[in-house]
C-alpha cells in the first residue's frame, strides 16, 4: 500500500483523516499514485493535476523522503521507502497568501 | 408561511442564510467549504432543494458542489472544464495573443425547467452546460468561436464570462455578458452569438463605439418583460427596450455612474437598484456613503435609499453578482460587500438591516422564495 498525506483542504473535500492509502499495480511512480487517489476518490480529480494537461497544479508540490520530486517525471519510480510504504507521498501546499 | 434562502459566496468559503417572509430573524449556516473561494451558488428554479456552488482555489483548482437538499449536505460532481477543439487566441493586457486557460467558474445559471440543466459562465470566456446535474460539463463553443474573439481583451479581474439570462418566454434566448468584451444574445440555444452592444459608448478602447470590447459589469432583466435589459456598464447605467439591439444611458441623476451590480424590483419592472461607485481606480462609494439607489422609472430619475446604510466613513465595494431581490410581497431587496456585511431590506429599499456583518468578502449573493 501506498501512503499519502494530503493538504488538509483536500483531506476535507475527500472526507477523509489522515493520511489515505491506495495500491498500485505496476511501477510506483507519481503518474501511478495519482492514479490510483483519483479512481478512489473522484472528487479530488483536477484539484492535484489539471486534468486536461495532467500538468501538476502550480502551487503543489511533491515531497518524499526529504526529497522534492515536484519536477520529476511523472512517470519516474518513486523511492523503495515509497513503494514499500515506509514512508509516504506528501501532497504539499504552498504557503503562499500573505 | 413563506421563507427566503439567501445563499453567499464569499472569498472564504459560502453561507446559507434563512428566515420566514417576516424578514427579521436569520438564521446563519456556514461556513461551507471553508478556505475557499466560492464565487457563485445558486439554487434550480425548477427544484429550490437543488443548489449548484462554484468552489475553487488558487492552489486546488475548480470544484463543484451540488445540493439535493437546500443546502444542509452537499456532493461534489463534475469539474473538467475543457474548451471544444481548438482554443484560439484572445488578447492579452499587453494586446498580444494569448491563448485560452480555463482559471474558474465566475456563474451558474440553473435551467428555468430542468434541475439537471445548468449554464457555467467561465474565465477565460466561455460558456458550458451539463444536462446531467453537473456530472459532464461542455462547451457551447459558439460564443468562443465567434469572429470577435481574437480582438477580446480581459478586464481587470480577468476575461471572466459573469452574467446568463435565459429568456423566460423564448426558449432557446441566451444573454450573456462577458468582461471586457461586452454582451451577446443567442437565439438557438447557445449556437451562434451576436454582440449586442449598439448604443454602448467606452472612452477607454480606441473606437468608443466598437462593436465589441466594453466592459460590461452585469445585466438584468425582469422575467415578465424580459426584452427589456438594463446593465450596469464599467461606466454608464444603460438600458435597452429590443433584446439589446440597442441601448440608451440612463445614469443620469447618479452621484457617479460606475459601480458593479443592478436588479430589477420583483414586482415592477420600471424599477431598478444600482450602487454608485466612485471610480474605476476607487473601488468604494461616493463620501464614504454606502447608498444603494433606486429609479422608479426604468432609469434617469434616481432616489438615494440610505436607511440603515452606513452614510459614514463606508469604504467597501458591491460586486456584479452580490445584489438580488426576493419575490416576497413586499419584495426584498439584497447585497453583499467587500466588507464582509450582507444588507436585506423587507420594503423595496426603503429600509436596510444586516444580516450579518462580519463575513469574509462577499462575491455573490442570490435569494430564493420559498412556499
Amino acid at each position: 500500500m501506498i501512503r499519502v498525506i494530503l493538504p488538509a483542504h483536500l483531506r476535507t473535500l475527500a472526507r477523509v483523516d489522515g493520511e489515505v492509502k491506495v495500491e498500485v499495480a505496476g511501477p510506483v511512480t507519481v503518474g501511478a499514485v495519482l492514479d490510483a487517489l483519483e479512481a478512489t476518490y473522484p472528487m479530488l480529480r483536477g484539484t492535484i493535476r489539471d486534468q486536461v494537461t495532467r500538468q501538476r497544479r502550480a502551487f503543489l508540490r511533491f515531497f518524499a523522503c526529504e526529497q522534492d520530486l515536484s519536477h520529476d517525471s511523472a512517470d519516474t519510480p518513486l523511492p523503495e521507502a515509497i513503494a514499500s510504504g515506509a514512508e509516504p507521498l506528501l501532497v504539499v501546499g504552498a504557503m503562499a497568501g500573505g | 408561511m413563506s421563507r427566503v434562502r439567501v445563499l453567499v459566496g464569499t472569498r472564504k468559503g459560502a453561507f446559507v442564510l434563512t428566515a420566514d417572509a417576516k424578514r427579521e430573524q436569520w438564521d446563519v449556516t456556514g461556513p461551507h467549504f471553508g478556505g475557499w473561494e466560492i464565487y457563485h451558488l445558486k439554487g434550480s428554479p425548477a427544484d429550490p432543494d437543488r443548489l449548484y456552488a462554484s468552489q475553487s482555489s488558487g492552489w486546488f483548482g475548480q470544484v463543484i458542489q451540488r445540493s439535493s437538499d437546500g443546502g444542509r449536505t452537499w456532493e461534489t460532481v463534475g469539474n473538467k472544464f475543457s474548451y471544444d477543439g481548438a482554443t484560439g487566441t484572445h488578447q492579452w493586457y499587453d494586446g498580444t495573443p494569448h491563448p485560452w486557460e480555463f482559471a474558474r467558474v465566475w456563474h451558474l445559471e440553473p435551467s428555468l425547467t430542468d434541475p439537471d440543466t445548468v449554464y457555467a459562465g467561465v474565465e477565460d470566456a466561455a460558456l458550458f452546460r451539463t444536462t446531467d446535474g453537473g456530472q459532464s460539463w461542455h462547451e457551447l463553443p459558439g460564443l468562443r468561436t465567434h469572429t470577435s474573439a481574437p480582438s477580446w481583451q480581459p478586464g481587470a479581474g480577468g476575461m471572466c464570462l459573469h452574467t446568463i439570462l435565459l429568456d423566460p418566454s423564448r426558449p432557446g434566448r441566451i444573454f450573456v455578458a462577458i468582461s471586457a468584451a461586452g454582451a451577446f444574445r443567442s437565439d438557438d440555444d447557445g449556437a451562434t452569438w451576436r454582440p449586442i452592444n449598439r448604443g454602448l459608448r467606452s472612452e477607454g478602447i480606441p473606437d468608443p463605439h466598437a462593436e465589441v470590447g466594453h466592459c460590461v459589469h452585469r445585466i438584468a432583466m425582469h422575467r415578465s418583460r424580459p426584452g427589456v435589459l438594463f446593465m450596469q456598464k464599467h461606466w454608464d447605467v444603460m438600458r435597452s427596450d429590443d433584446a439589446g439591439d440597442s441601448w440608451r444611458e440612463v445614469s443620469g441623476g447618479l452621484p457617479s455612474d460606475f459601480g458593479f451590480p443592478i436588479d430589477v424590483h420583483a414586482h415592477d419592472p420600471e424599477t431598478i437598484y444600482v450602487v454608485p461607485i466612485k471610480s474605476d481606480s476607487e473601488h468604494y462609494p461616493p463620501d464614504g456613503k454606502l447608498r444603494v439607489y433606486r429609479s422608479r422609472t426604468g432609469g434617469n430619475e434616481w432616489e438615494a435609499l440610505t436607511n440603515g446604510l452606513p452614510q459614514r466613513h463606508c469604504y467597501v465595494n458591491v460586486l456584479r453578482d452580490a445584489m438580488a431581490v426576493d419575490s416576497l410581497d413586499p419584495c426584498g431587496v439584497y447585497f453583499g460587500t467587500t466588507g464582509g456585511q450582507v444588507y436585506a431590506s423587507a420594503d423595496g429599499g426603503d429600509r436596510w438591516a444586516p444580516i450579518v456583518r462580519d463575513l469574509p468578502s462577499v462575491v455573490s449573493v442570490e435569494v430564493q422564495t420559498l412556499p
